[in-house]
Formats: structure tokens, C-alpha cells, sequence
């Protein structure tokens, strides 16, 4: 990673509150995920005319339990206001949002959350957190430029989204990639978010480099886009200012696709959201009872669970950071520790072998099929040695990728380990027929037994009983050295 | 009273694009002519002392307005989409934003 | 047995209930009258014929046909605002209003019509034509519930509702001769009212007399989980309030509501009806408001810097008219619907909403004119300290001639100067008819403190009881 002191990156976030069951102002459900389009509305949030906004209770809840899980200061007073603008997504052409001027707070201030990059813990500073509704779905025929009109869809709009905006305290795209997975973990420990739910976690970047202006970068849909969008962003930037150009102060769009960044020509100077107190919901009041309440039933956060995974279960600090990365992943190492009290080698197995199988697929924790069972399972089958190591780390693909437990593939495969010893010593001996050249080499030195092990393996296709087989092997040799 | 222009055409037209209300050259003219007229008329507002006075956002001071996180059933999709004007495979149809 | 068409809300009611008439009777004899007289008032934008095969239940509005302001949305009834921009949209839902009418028996009988989004005094501004006075057809009925209070006035329904952001209940109501009541913010749900200015408004009842206005403001009011702002009030029951006696009642006369531009002759008409309180045993004193003056221009810009917010989701994506055409670009779309869909008074406050809306000019404007309302409420706070109701004209002056002030919107700015401030201090008054200037019916304004419906209804009770203008029927 080249070193990017001169970057400077700031992120808004917008964090649905999954775990709602309502949208934010009225009460539709919010589980509109695959369904028909605008089968999840209501003259709320269609925005017909006399409709009004009611708060979610529990949203508010939600905010203030993410706000203090960000080590926010929570407004005593929090208040909605209007931001208007018009646009093709929105139900009443004004957005109802929290708002941090004329009079009005958001939910929590002054925060920070703490990441590890490359073994150094940096503290990220959180400017303010806020709700507000989110709003339609967008669908485009073709390319968006092409299409000759937009076909919208309502079921998304009004879901809770809490805005987190950061300081521009961030100096490179792995570190707003890793902020935002800490962002994710924090959420997720809270109960009042799932990351694995496509788009609930998007993201505008602010990104300036030295001598440059401040660009905005929007529709980032996933932290793992954001480090794409940055990088990008940032070599356009960095080309740009090589050759002596100016760094135009604009919002630009990320398209996923062709993994760009784009002008959108807007009046950029024209912005003017005329922000006013919504008038029809009354100020939210929050006290420090509520607060304590919603304190008494925040659960462990990452930190601290990383803490005790270290002091509980005695792991490497870097272990411990990993596991609870995710709260998919930390949940699931505990609950196989349970099955299978050797928290290392649990470990070991999560962050190595199961982590490689999801790189090659390319597919994030949320999707994977595997049981703590499972797992306990594999690894119970390795000491027992009905499988041998290299058996297992063929197995984890199928086990992962589908769920079915190691003993059925084990089972249906025919993997169990092969300690046949007639079976094995006839198979040895075809392969010294069929290579002389290296038994011959194999009674003048030890390291080409290896090859004969080797095809051994081969032909078993991993199962031979390595030790056995290799055993039989110098038992054989040491019958020829004799004969001989 | 000396009329002074509070808002020039310019600013109309400003104001026309911000609204999203689309204005003849006539209107334009007439509404930059009423705008002043009525702003004038606001202005009598400056006579009056307000340093130590702060605004009424609501006559009646509620706080913390709630409702529970429960669903109710929502419009079926004719209901929603009957009164739109373009419509397609159950979505509304918007114009084009590029 | 007076005529079908003559009883009162409360006695029709009644006479259903007793079998004395039935729901036939009451919603042809209805129906037959609008046929006969709306094509000259034009009250109606939309007649409810399918009233007749609704059921009700027998609850306190049992069969009784009611009116609707085209700003209340009704299930399956259109719902325009008098807007071109909402032409032929239907409405999913009831208003809270409405079902609340609904669920007390009442029929609702039709849409009526008012200014284009309730903005206007007059009527005028409906994009389907005005209404015109039925004490006088080349007279305006007021407005913007105008529909409303002429349909009531000539006997087209038995009550209806209108909404009142800054007079739009009492001014038609004053001007028609009929009884307008504006309540507490808060004190009716404004789910379902199509939002001019949301802080400032009310629906209120349009009724024959007092007690109907008090009935029809019981089966409204009262909290509704759709509507933050609504709230309870101490109690519903409107009716018992309803006694002829004010003795030791105080009441406040504001100067400043019979100022320049007041008509000497309807001044004298309200003089003479608190002389008649006062000989009744109501003690008054006269009082100054310091702040009045500043209620024009502070509801205007308040009234209008909501109303360009509220408004802005006419889009045509959703409801109502649309100029959308494939491949144009959705700002010139958008520009174009709402530049053919709202008339010009619409389209002004909206631009001046957004003029005091906007970066610069906030504090000057929106922030100052909610400064200038704390001063206004509290004026009235304080009067209510020493006074149980404050009396004075609903309007400075009887009903005009279509056409005379629609040129200037300043000139029909002035004539909401006695309304506004009540919407301002979010307090109830109502207006009851007191006298007659040129044949046209002048309202004697009744204001109480917050919550204070009760007071406010037993002095009108107590001057309609003791006076007989609300006896008097319009010509046509
Ligand atoms: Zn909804």
C-alpha cells in the first residue's frame, strides 16, 4: 500500500434500521426485500396529500442505542426537520430529517470509533448522528442515460436510515473499507442492523488530496465498494493534479459497473434545502432514563468482546479482532467453541481455511451455509482419524458452501481414511512395478519416498492413512534391501 | 414609502427553478412586480423587536409523539398505483433523470 | 313540523331517529335541492349520489347529509382542492374527520368548493369556477370554504366542514350568515386535511346555529394516533356547555379588530350584539393588542413558507395531472406540471414561501415572523388572564362583489385581518350571525382560550338564543 499521507477522506453513512419492523413514519412493513414493487405503502409514505408522518418509537430507541455505541453525546432534544428538494425518488419532494442548525439536534454528537489498521489502532471521529426516511427504489431500462423514463418504487421508501456523518479523519480507501466493516460490526452487536441485507449500508465519500478540491462521491453501496470507489477516485485525482490540472470542488456518481466515477451535471451552486422544522411531528424529548434503559440493554459491543476472546478463550489479540469483525463470525465461533472446547483451533480453521473458501467464491460471511455443528464436527472427525487434514480442507468447500455436515460427505464421498492395510500394500505394490526407476532411487535416498507416498496419495485421492502408508512403503523397501 | 427592490427578475427566476414552477416571460414580470409589492408589506415585521424572543414552531408544546413498531397492512398495488397517471408492470412511471 | 330542509343538524338527526323522516326523505329532499339551486351557487365540485345505498349506523349523526370541503379526503370521492393539479384523484382513505362522521351515522353528501389549496378569501381562486353568495349572487360567500358555507346557507346540506388556516371557516361563514367554528390547534386531526399551512390550521364545522356546531365539533375532536400535533380536550361533550346565561362572564373588546379599514356599519352591528351580551349580564372592557398589526404579514409569511413545502409533492409521479411526456428530463416535467396545474395565486405563495425559506433571507422572514407569533400568542395569553372571551367582528366588512379584489392579492391579504390572529395564537373562536349591512350578512367573532370551546360556545348560544339571525333564511 503506497502511502497516502496527503489523502484526506470523510464518510456519511446511511445505515438502515433492519431490525424495524415498521418504516420510519408510518407502519408499513419493512420487510420489502423481493417483494412485487409498491406492495409496501401507504398514503403516508406515497406522500398523498393529508397524509402525516408518526415516529417509530423504537426507532428512536435504535438511534440512541447507536449513538451511545459510537460513543456519541445523545441530545437531550432532538427535533425533525423538512429538507427540501425535488427529485424523481422522493414521495413529497422534502426529505423529514434531523437537522444540526437553526435550533435543531440530531440524535448524537461528538463520537468516535476505534480501528485496526495493520496492527495500529486509529481513532475515527464521528461528527453526528441522525435519522431520516429513506427513499424510493429507482429502476432504469438499460443504461440510465438511455432510458426514456424511470420506473419507481415506493416499498423502500420511508425506511428508518440512520446517517452517520465521520471528521475527515481518514487517510486511505482500506481504511474507510475497514471503518465501515467496524461501523457494521458495532450495528450488528446492537441487534438493530444486518449488513448482510443488500444495500442497507451506503455511503457518500468526501475525498480531498493536497492541492485539490473537496470531491463528494456518491452511491457507494457497500464497503466493499467503497474501497473501489476511493481508489479510483483517487488515482483520477492524482493523474489529474500530475499534469497541473485543477481537482473541480463536485459530487460525483460511483457506478459499480463500470467502476467509475461520473459527473452528474447539476446546478451545484443551486443547492438550497430551505431546511424548517417539520411541523407535524413535535420535538422528541430524551432523558437520561431513557438513556440509562437503553444502556441497560445494549449488548457486548466488538471491543469488548474481542477483550474477552483473548482473556476467555486465551487468543492472539489478532485473532480476537477478527472473529469479532463480524457478529455472524464472533457468534459462531463461540458457539462452536461450546461443540468443541479448543478456541484456537476453531480459530485457526474460521480465519484460514473457511475464510479462503468464501474469497474464492467471493461471498461474505452472511452467505455461508455452514453450522457451528459442523465445523465441531470436521474437526472432531480429524482427531478421531477417520480424516486426514488435507480430506478436510476438501471437505470445508462442500460443507460451507451447501451446509451438509462433514460425517454425510464423509459418508457419501467415500472419504473416510483408508487404513486397509491389505488394500494398501497391494496398491504400494503396483506402484513399484510401476516405477522402478524410483525405487531404486528410494533405497539410495530418503527424500524420494516422498514421490512414492505421493502417488499413494494419488491414487487414493488423499485417503490413505499417512502414516501407514508410509510405514508400509519402507516396510517394503526395507524387504527389497534385503532380498537384494 | 420608497420602494425598494427586494427581488429582481433574476431572483424570480431563481426562486421559479428552486419551486420547480415554470414561469412565462409575462409571469415572470408580474410576479417580480407582486413579489416586491407583498415583500414591502412583509417588512413592516423589522419594526418590531424580537432580540429577546424566541419563535413558535407549535401552539401546543407536546413532546415525544410515538407510535409502536407494529405493521399494519399496507395499500395492494392497484390501490397505491390507481391515481397515477403513467404506470408500468406495477411501478409508477417517472421522467427520466439523465 | 317545519320543513324537511329547515331542521337543524341536531333536529334532523332526531326526527331520523324517532322514524319521523326517513333516510329517503332526507336524501331526496337534499339531492332535488342542490339539483335546483347548485348550478346558480356552485357549492358542490362533487355530489356524493351513491349517499343513498351507504349504510350507517345510528350514532349521533345518524343519516344526516354533510358536507365536505374538497380539502378533506374521502375514500372513493374525489378530492381536488379545487386544483387542476389534482383533477380526478380519488383518495384511498378517509380523513380522521370523516370516519369519525362515518362512524357516527352522518351521510357524506358531497365535495365542496373553496380556493385552489384553500389559498383565498373569496372563492375565486378554484380552478372550477367560483361559488357565489347566496344572499346575493354577485357577491363572493368568502372563503376559502366558501362551498362549504353557502351549500349550509342554502339549505344544500344540513352542516359541513371546512378548514380554517387563517379565516377560511369563519370569513365564509360570516359572509354567508351561517356558524363557523375554528378550535384549538390541536383539538381536531388533521389527517386527511390536504396541508396548506400546517401549523396554523383547523377543520371546523359549518352548521344552521350553535348547537349543530357544537354536536358536529364533538363527533370530530379528540386525539387521533394518526396526527402528532391532536390532542384531548378536558371533555367532548360541547352540548351541555350549551346554556343561555353569561352572567359573570368577562369579555375582552380588542381595539385594534375595529381599526381602520373596519366598516363603521359592521362595527355597530357587533357593538350592538356585546351591548345585548352585556344585557345579559356579561361584563366587557376594552383592551389593546400591541402586536395585532404584525398578524398580517407574520401569517402570511409563516402560511406561505409551509405551504411551498407542503406543496412541492405535485409532481404528477403519483396523483393527479401530469405533463409528462417519454424522454423528457424530469426537472423540465416536473416544472411543466406544476406550471399548468396551479393557478396563479397558488403559484405565488409558493414563491414567496420559497423566497423566505431560502439561504439568506430565513432569519429575515420565516425566523422573524415566528418570533413576531410568540409576541401575537402572547398578547392573548395575557387577555385571557383577565377576560373568558373576547369579542369582535369575524370580518371588517359584508361580502364583496365577485370580482372586486381579485386583481390584488394585497387588497385580499387585508381582508383576513381579524382572522389570522386566531390562527396565529392557535386559540378557538367562532363566528355566529349578527346583523345584516346591504342584505348581506355580517358574524359577530367569538375567541377563548385554548381549550376553552365551552366558554366560547355558551356566549354564542346565549346571543343566538337572544337574537334571531340565525332564523333568518338567504332568498334563494
Ligand atoms: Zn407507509
Amino acid at each position: 500500500m503506497q502511502q497516502q499521507q496527503d489523502v484526506v477522506i470523510g464518510l456519511e453513512v446511511h445505515v438502515q434500521l433492519t431490525s424495524l419492523k415498521t418504516k420510519l413514519f408510518c407502519s408499513c412493513p419493512s420487510d420489502y426485500r423481493g417483494k412485487p414493487p409498491n406492495t409496501h405503502t401507504c398514503p403516508v409514505c406515497l406522500g398523498l396529500p393529508g397524509s402525516l408522518p408518526v415516529v417509530n418509537k423504537k426507532a428512536i430507541e435504535f438511534a440512541v442505542m447507536a449513538a451511545l455505541a459510537l460513543n456519541c453525546q445523545v441530545s437531550e432534544r432532538a427535533v425533525f426537520f423538512r429538507k427540501n428538494y425535488f427529485y424523481v425518488d422522493m414521495s413529497k419532494n422534502f426529505q423529514i430529517s434531523m437537522y444540526d442548525r437553526a435550533g435543531g439536534t440530531p440524535i448524537g454528537r461528538g463520537g468516535y470509533v476505534d480501528i485496526d489498521v495493520d496492527g495500529t489502532r486509529k481513532r475515527v471521529r464521528i461528527s453526528r448522528i441522525q435519522l431520516e426516511e429513506d427513499p424510493a427504489r429507482l429502476v432504469h431500462l438499460g443504461p440510465i442515460e438511455l432510458s426514456p423514463y424511470t420506473l419507481v418504487d415506493y416499498n423502500r421508501a420511508g425506511i428508518a436510515l440512520l446517517e452517520i456523518v465521520t471528521e475527515p479523519d481518514l487517510s486511505s480507501p482500506k481504511e474507510a473499507r475497514i471503518f465501515l466493516q467496524k461501523l457494521r460490526s458495532i450495528l450488528e452487536h446492537c441487534g438493530i442492523f444486518d449488513g448482510s441485507l443488500e444495500g442497507s449500508m451506503r455511503c457518500d465519500a468526501n475525498i480531498s488530496l493536497a492541492g485539490g478540491a473537496r470531491v463528494e462521491i456518491k452511491n457507494i453501496t457497500s464497503f466493499k465498494e467503497v474501497e473501489r470507489a476511493l481508489s479510483f477516485e483517487i488515482a483520477r485525482q492524482r493523474e489529474l493534479l500530475k499534469r497541473g490540472q485543477q481537482v473541480r470542488r463536485e459530487t460525483r456518481h460511483w457506478d459499480e459497473d463500470r467502476r467509475m466515477t461520473f459527473t452528474l451535471r447539476v446546478k451545484e451552486e443551486e443547492h438550497d434545502y430551505r431546511y424548517f422544522p417539520e411541523p407535524d411531528l413535535v420535538p422528541i424529548v430524551i432523558t437520561e432514563d431513557f438513556i440509562e434503559r437503553v444502556r441497560s440493554m445494549m449488548p457486548e459491543l466488538p471491543d469488548h468482546r474481542a477483550e474477552r476472546f483473548m482473556r476467555e478463550y486465551g487468543l492472539p489479540e489478532y485473532d480476537a479482532r477478527v472473529l469479532t469483525s463480524e457478529k455472524a463470525l464472533a457468534d459462531f465461533f463461540e458457539a462452536c467453541v461450546k461443540l468443541y472446547p479448543s478456541p484456537k483451533k476453531v480459530s485457526n480453521w474460521l480465519m484460514t481455511d473457511t475464510m479462503r473458501v468464501l474469497n474464492e467464491y467471493n461471498l461474505d460471511w452472511s452467505s455461508i451455509k455452514m453450522e457451528p455443528e459442523h465445523l465441531a464436527e470436521l474437526l472432531k472427525l480429524m482427531d478421531d482419524g477417520v480424516i486426514s487434514i488435507k480430506i478436510a480442507k476438501l471437505l470445508i468447500f462442500d460443507v460451507v458452501l451447501k451446509g451438509i455436515p462433514p460425517s454425510k460427505l464423509v459418508e457419501e464421498k467415500g472419504m473416510k481414511r483408508i487404513v486397509d492395510e491389505n488394500y494398501l500394500s497391494q496398491l504400494i505394490e503396483k506402484i513399484f512395478r510401476e516405477f522402478p526407476k524410483a525405487v531404486q532411487d528410494a533405497l539410495k535416498d530418503e527424500k524420494a519416498v516422498h514421490f512414492l507416498v505421493g502417488q499413494v496419495m494419488r491414487h487414493t485421492k488423499g485417503r490413505a492413512d499417512p502414516a501407514l502408508t508410509n510405514e508400509l512403503i519402507r516396510r517394503k523397501l526395507n524387504e527389497l534391501q534385503r532380498s537384494s | 414609502m420608497a420602494s425598494r427592490k427586494l427581488v429582481s427578475l433574476e431572483q424570480t427566476e431563481h426562486l421559479s427553478w428552486l419551486a420547480k414552477v415554470e414561469l412565462s416571460e409575462e409571469e415572470k414580470r408580474v410576479f417580480t412586480e407582486q413579489l416586491n409589492r407583498i415583500l414591502e408589506f412583509f417588512r413592516k415585521l423589522d419594526e418590531v423587536d424580537t432580540s429577546n424572543v424566541q419563535p413558535t414552531y407549535h401552539v401546543v408544546e407536546l413532546t415525544n409523539v410515538f407510535r409502536e413498531d407494529e405493521p399494519a397492512s399496507p395499500l395492494p398495488q392497484e390501490e397505491a398505483l390507481r391515481n397515477a397517471a403513467h404506470k408500468k408492470n406495477g411501478y409508477f412511471v417517472a421522467p427520466k433523470i439523465v | 313540523m317545519k320543513r324537511l330542509l329547515e331542521l337543524t343538524l341536531f333536529e334532523l338527526v332526531d326526527a331520523l331517529r324517532r322514524g319521523n323522516v326517513s333516510r329517503e326523505d332526507v336524501v331526496d329532499a337534499y339531492l332535488s335541492r342542490i339539483k335546483e339551486v347548485d348550478s346558480k351557487l356552485h357549492a358542490y365540485l362533487a355530489v356524493n349520489e351513491e349517499m343513498r345505498s351507504n349504510s350507517s349506523s345510528e350514532g349521533l349523526l345518524f343519516n344526516a347529509p354533510i358536507a365536505i370541503k374538497d380539502n378533506i379526503s374521502t375514500r372513493g370521492l374525489p378530492t381536488t382542492c379545487a386544483s387542476k393539479i389534482l383533477e380526478g384523484y380519488i383518495p384511498p382513505y378517509d380523513a380522521t374527520t370523516v370516519a369519525r362522521i362515518k362512524a357516527e351515522g352522518g351521510l357524506i353528501i358531497g365535495k365542496t368548493n373553496m380556493d385552489e389549496f384553500a389559498m383565498g378569501s373569496s372563492t375565486e381562486n378554484s380552478a372550477y369556477g367560483p361559488t357565489y353568495n347566496p344572499w346575493n349572487l354577485e357577491c363572493v360567500p368568502g372563503g376559502s370554504s366558501g362551498g362549504s358555507a353557502a351549500a349550509v346557507a342554502a339549505r344544500e346540506a344540513v352542516a359541513s366542514l371546512g378548514s380554517d388556516t387563517g379565516g377560511s371557516v369563519r370569513c365564509p361563514a360570516a359572509f354567508c350568515g351561517v356558524v363557523g367554528v375554528k378550535p384549538t390547534y390541536g383539538l381536531v386531526s388533521r389527517y386527511g386535511l390536504v396541508a396548506y399551512a400546517n401549523s396554523l390550521e383547523q377543520i371546523g364545522p359549518i352548521t344552521r346555529d350553535v348547537r349543530d356546531a357544537a354536536l358536529l365539533l364533538s363527533v370530530i375532536c379528540g386525539r387521533d394516533p394518526n396526527d402528532s400535533t391532536s390532542v384531548d380536550p378536558p371533555s367532548k361533550d360541547y352540548l351541555s356547555a350549551l346554556v343561555v346565561d353569561v352572567k359573570g362572564l368577562k369579555a375582552g373588546i380588542p381595539k385594534e379588530f375595529f381599526g381602520e379599514g373596519t366598516d363603521p356599519r359592521v362595527a355597530e352591528a357587533v357593538w350592538r350584539a356585546i351591548k345585548l351580551l352585556e344585557s345579559h349580564g356579561m361584563e366587557y372592557e376594552e383592551v389593546s393588542f400591541p402586536h395585532l398589526p404584525y398578524s398580517l404579514p407574520a401569517y402570511y409569511i409563516i402560511a406561505m413558507s409551509e405551504a411551498s413545502s407542503n406543496l412541492a409533492r405535485y409532481d404528477g409521479v403519483r396523483y393527479g395531472f401530469s405533463a409528462f411526456e417519454e424522454g423528457e428530463e424530469w426537472v423540465k416535467v416536473f416544472s411543466k406540471t406544476r406550471a399548468l396545474g396551479f393557478g396563479a395565486e397558488v403559484k405565488r405563495r409558493i414563491i414567496l414561501g420559497t423566497f423566505a425559506l431560502s439561504a439568506g433571507y430565513y432569519d429575515q422572514y420565516y425566523l422573524k415572523a415566528l418570533k413576531v407569533r410568540t409576541l401575537i400568542k402572547g398578547d392573548f395569553d395575557c387577555a385571557f388572564k383577565k377576560f373568558d372571551v373576547l369579542l369582535a367582528p369575524t370580518m371588517p366588512l359584508p361580502a364583496f362583489k365577485i370580482g372586486e379584489r381579485i386583481e390584488d392579492p394585497l387588497a385580499m391579504y387585508m381582508v383576513d385581518i381579524d382572522t389570522v390572529p386566531i390562527n396565529l395564537a392557535g386559540i378557538p373562536a367562532i363566528s355566529v350571525p349578527c346583523g345584516f349591512v346591504d342584505g348581506l350578512p355580517v358574524g359577530l367573532q367569538i375567541m377563548a382560550a385554548p381549550f376553552h370551546e365551552h366558554v366560547m360556545f355558551r356566549v354564542a348560544y346565549t346571543y343566538e338564543q337572544c337574537s334571531s339571525y340565525h332564523n333568518l333564511k338567504p332568498p334563494i
